[in-house]
């Protein structure tokens, strides 16, 4: 027990940009006023004063031509790190990530590879309305060439991005803005937390819960509550979207025998949609003692009113509802 | 604010357009506005402190003079696009606080039905199509409207607002180009603050002035000063015109600066103070007034009025928000889409 630190999620991150261009000089870092502002959720900090500017580098306001930049940069051998202020404003980038990034090596014969990573600040719950609040994975998790990762602690947000960096292919790193806050325990060295491994973060007997980033917190508050009543829920935590980590979610459901999917995206075409699918597919149909719930984000753009922002996505009290109901008459 | 007056001008022939072609209740009138947004601007941000909104904000403090000198000319049939800093072009515009004050606040009388907030502040029965929370955002949809004005063979323009740091999104290039290439009465107005977020123009542009960029797009392109009612007013008047009369779109760049930070999280680490002081003293709203005194245009005490009645219109605003009615989780379907609509009986 040499190394109890504990960092909040951004801090985790900022430790694995800096170790990471501590350790290896192609890794440098784009974005939008990521130098002396500080990036705009404070996650690069200081890291212009320790790298310079040419490694921690301001672009002008310009998605498309700053994602691609990082993505030629990352074919001619460097390591570019870009980060988007808002995920959502990637979709004025997607031609170079969906078009470029991620079909680059397979059409040239997998004779070149992109190392690029672009970080995603996501999701709703500050009050930044429609335009700033999306919850997009699912939409490059679609992509063949692509890698999704999501993490839901410090630890995993420093263990992802680290692998992100060292990994050769093209890789969004999604961070929850309600977790940047979040603290818990980062250990001090360049770990890395594997692509495409999910882990289970609450074990239980009733039902499974598949969540990924603050969903994962939701859930394993909801079963606490459960707990109370004698319901055991086990709760997942996806980590990578792209691949889906199967056989954990299979694993676990075969032992439940009850699937529920949580994720802040919308329900339709979702996280949620490609589980289910996944598990009834497998051989953990025959184990399914009850349909498949999935509990996402409500079909509307996230709305500015407190009130109506709240209940567009899933919140501890509806999934301690929805989880009660799916166990109901079992234990 | 209706078209160029066809009563008494406030000033005499030999004064500059601005004053020659105004009268002085239009004059008056822009006065009015430009102490509106300040201190609408001021209340919202004092609520934003006491916690009655959520959220961020963005505040033009010190560019009212690009807001209400672009505007004042306007049409309710005129179009104006609309930036995430985009309190000064409603306003200008003709929008009423309270119900900004409203949106502000969530509730369902303000201008969006607490679904947009102050990012997405609108007011399209006066012509506005809203601000924006993409940089660049309104650059294409102000080219489209006025291609919709061109095809139904209208009178009227469209106004982009766009900032200094929109100008190098793709958006903007393909934009004029367009506007260019199929002569469309739109006039894009650079509100040039120096800035995009912390990065300064110099930083992030690979020409000084903005308005260097019309020429590879073939249309005219001005730099003026932003701060100046009367310059921004002339120049933009001068645009429209050329677009009423069918002769294609017109680049206008202001010189301004905002005095407050970029928005709530703003610790000021890429300018100096003594930059942000040299600009408070180059306040738009003083130097308006003064010319007015001067062209003998309002008095002193017309112009105290004049503050006063903006105090109670702002103050009875803020009233009128905070009892208004919060939206129900019931609704969160309402506007996504027209079907949603007509399944919820809210639309014939
Ligand atoms: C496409 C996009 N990129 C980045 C942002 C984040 N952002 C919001 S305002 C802003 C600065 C915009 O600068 P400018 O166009 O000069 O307008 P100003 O804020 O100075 O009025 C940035 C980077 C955004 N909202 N949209
Ligand atoms: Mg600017």
């Amino acid at each position: 027990m040499s190394d109890i630190r504990e960092l909040s999620f951004s801090a985790a991150v900022q430790e694995a940009l800096a170790q990471a261009m501590e350790a290896d000089e192609r890794v440098f870092l784009m974005g939008e006023d990521i130098g002396v502002y500080g990036g705009a959720f404070q996650v690069t900090g200081d890291l212009v004063h320790r790298f310079g500017e040419d490694r921690v580098r301001d672009t002008p306001i310009a998605e498309l031509g700053g994602a691609g930049v990082a993505v030629g940069a990352a074919v001619a051998g460097a390591r570019p790190v870009y980060e988007f202020q808002f995920s959502d404003f990637a979709t004025l980038a997607m031609e170079q990530i969906v078009n470029q990034a991620a079909k680059m090596r397979f059409m040239l014969g997998g004779k070149v590879s992109v190392p690029v990573v672009f970080r995603m600040p996501c999701g709703s719950g500050t009050g930044a309305a429609a335009q700033h609040s999306q919850s997009l994975e699912a939409w490059f998790g679609h992509v063949p060439g692509l890698k999704v990762v999501e993490a839901s602690t410090p630890e995993d947000a420093k263990g992802l991005l680290l692998a992100a960096i060292d990994d050769p292919d093209p890789v969004l790193v999604f961070e929850h803005k309600l977790l940047y806050k979040v603290k818990g325990h980062v250990p001090a060295g360049m770990y890395r937390t594997p692509i495409g491994k999910a882990v289970v973060r609450r074990e239980g007997k009733h039902a499974t819960v598949v969540a990924a980033a603050i969903m994962v917190h939701k859930a394993l508050e909801a079963a606490e509550i459960l707990a109370k009543e004698g319901i055991d829920i086990e709760v997942i935590d996806l980590r990578t979207i792209r691949p889906i980590d199967g056989p954990t979610i299979i694993e676990s459901v075969k032992k439940t025998s009850r699937l529920a999917c949580v994720y802040e995206g919308v329900k339709t075409l979702g996280i949620g949609a490609e589980i289910s699918a996944l598990v009834a597919e497998s051989e953990a149909f025959d184990y399914l003692d009850a349909p498949i719930l999935r509990l996402g984000g409500s079909e509307s753009p996230i709305p500015y009113s407190p009130i109506l922002e709240k209940a567009a996505v899933p919140q501890t009290d509806g999934i301690v509802e929805s989880l009660r109901d799916l166990v109901k008459g079992r234990i | 604010m209706a078209t160029k007056t066809t009563g008494k001008p406030a000033a005499g022939k030999n004064a500059r357009p601005f004053y020659a072609n105004h009268s002085a209740a239009q004059l008056k009138e822009a006065l009015r506005r430009m102490y509106l947004i300040r201190r609408f601007e001021e209340m919202a941000e004092e609520s934003y402190v006491r916690g009655l909104t959520h959220g961020t904000m963005h505040l033009s403090v010190g560019q009212e003079a690009t807001a209400v000198g672009a505007c004042m000319d306007l049409s309710n049939a005129d179009y104006i696009t609309s930036t995430h800093r985009g309190h000064g072009h409603c306003i200008g515009k003709g929008a009423e606080v309270k119900f900004m004050f409203a949106e502000f606040f969530g509730k369902e009388e303000g201008y969006c039905r607490g679904r947009g907030g102050s990012m997405h502040i609108a007011d399209p029965a006066t012509g506005n199509l809203g601000a924006n929370g993409i940089v660049g955002g309104g650059l294409p949809l102000a080219t489209g409207a006025a291609l919709a004005i061109k095809q139904r063979k209208g009178k009227d323009v469209a106004i982009c607002f766009f900032g200094d740091g929109a100008q190098n999104e793709g958006a903007f290039h393909e934009a004029l180009n367009m506007a260019a290439v199929w002569k469309l009465p739109v006039v894009y107005v650079c509100e040039n603050n120096q800035y995009g977020m912390s990065v300064s123009t110099a930083r992030s542009t690979a020409v000084k002035d903005v308005a260097t960029r019309a020429i590879a797009y073939n249309m005219p392109g001005v730099t003026v000063d932003g701060n100046s009612i009367a310059d921004v007013n002339e120049a933009v008047s001068a645009a429209i015109e050329r677009a009423r009369n069918g002769e294609g779109p017109s680049l206008v760049e202001c010189k301004t600066y905002r005095t407050k930070g970029h928005s709530r999280s703003d610790r000021n680490r890429y300018r100096s103070k003594e930059e942000i002081e040299e600009w408070k003293g180059k306040d738009p709203i003083p130097a308006f007034e003064k010319d007015l005194e001067a062209h003998g245009i309002a008095s002193r005490s017309e112009i105290d009025a004049i503050r006063e009645a903006v105090e109670k219109e702002v103050q009875d605003g803020f009233n009128f928000a905070t009892s208004g009615t919060n939206p129900t989780p019931d609704s969160l379907l309402r506007g996504v889409t027209t079907t949603d609509d007509i399944a919820m009986g809210v639309e014939a």
